[in-house]
């Protein structure tokens, strides 16, 4: 994995494949802590205590199309090698939330990449899941809610060419105007 | 910053297709195999090139173009396979976005397969 956005991508899809129907999505940057902090929520079926803690184990998973799970210990251990840390709470029939903190300003720390695909990619192809991503850069923010879209479109499809271009120009415009166009 | 005004005006030009598109049997299914080893190839540009394509093109109808968890040959990743009714399945490995533009131009528009990505050509 070369950029944090696309471990984003990974968890949130254990999230849907958890079966979660609402998954908060959360980057948030402060340039006074020095942190970047990364937190993805979900109401899937959970993990009990035993799971939680072989998760960040790469030769736990529960698949069986192949032996090793890869996405929790990577994301872990690419926080953890910025100076942050890395926490996973669940609970069986509540969900689950993790949270990694990058050290902003390491040098080890992977760039954030093309976080709004990411999300567009989640929103676009999950229509039945519900997204709520916030974006924060020191006082700015931003939301993109998905129930409140639909609302909106009233089953016009997110897939629908129109609507998929808005997700992105939205989470483009609105991104920069928070984080003013810096690369994080 | 960027409101959801936008939202309204392409909802009303767009209600009468509400609904059309459902999945049926008869339309051909492109899979992009995004768990970890696939996004860490880099299927998540693949996926977007392929949506991408067949949006623009009003294909949605007769294509749909899905992620997927792994399909368990993780160092072929990114996977697409494509799933025409009443034919075999085709397994296209190690894709990138333009190799998935070629995959988009003959196969799922010409019907022709293109052998030299498949799993099969690969393997030998």
């Amino acid at each position: 994995m070369t950029e944090i956005s696309l471990n984003v991508l990974d968890v949130a899809e254990n999230s849907i494949r958890a079966g979660a129907d609402y998954i908060t999505v959360e980057v948030l940057i402060s340039s006074g802590d020095d942190t970047l902090t990364v937190v993805i929520e979900d109401n899937g079926c959970g993990m009990d205590e035993e799971q939680v803690k072989q998760v960040t184990d790469p030769f736990y998973t529960t698949r069986t199309t192949r032996k090793v799970g890869l996405g929790i210990p990577f994301f872990k251990q690419a926080a953890e090698s910025t100076g942050g840390r890395f926490d996973i709470t669940s609970g069986k029939g509540i969900g689950t939330r993790v949270e990694a903190v990058f050290g902003l300003s390491h040098i080890d720390r992977m760039p954030l990449g093309d976080i709004n695909t990411t999300m567009q990619t989640l929103i676009v192809f999950n229509e039945p899941v519900d997204f709520h991503y916030r974006y924060a850069y020191d006082e700015k923010e931003f939301v993109l809610d998905t129930k409140e879209m639909k609302e909106i479109l009233g089953g016009v499809s997110f897939k629908d060419a129109e609507v998929s271009g808005f997700i992105k120009e939205y989470l483009d415009a609105n991104k920069e105007e928070t984080d003013d166009g810096k690369s994080v | 910053m960027k409101s959801l005004e936008e939202l309204k005006a392409i909802r009303e030009k767009n209600e009468s297709k509400v609904g059309v598109r459902s999945e049926s049997a008869s339309q051909t299914r492109v899979v992009v195999g995004m768990a970890t080893c696939g996004i860490a190839s880099g299927a998540r540009p693949v996926l977007t090139a392929l949506s991408n394509a067949v949006q623009e093109e009003h294909l949605a109808e007769k294509i749909s173009v899905t992620p997927t968890g792994c399909i368990g040959l993780c160092q072929y990743e990114p996977i697409v396979e494509v799933l025409e009714p009443g034919k075999e399945k085709v397994t296209y490995v190690k894709m990138t976005p333009e190799k998935a533009m070629e995959v988009f131009r003959l196969h799922l528009k010409e019907g022709q397969v293109v052998a030299k990505y498949t799993l099969g050509a690969v393997q030998k």
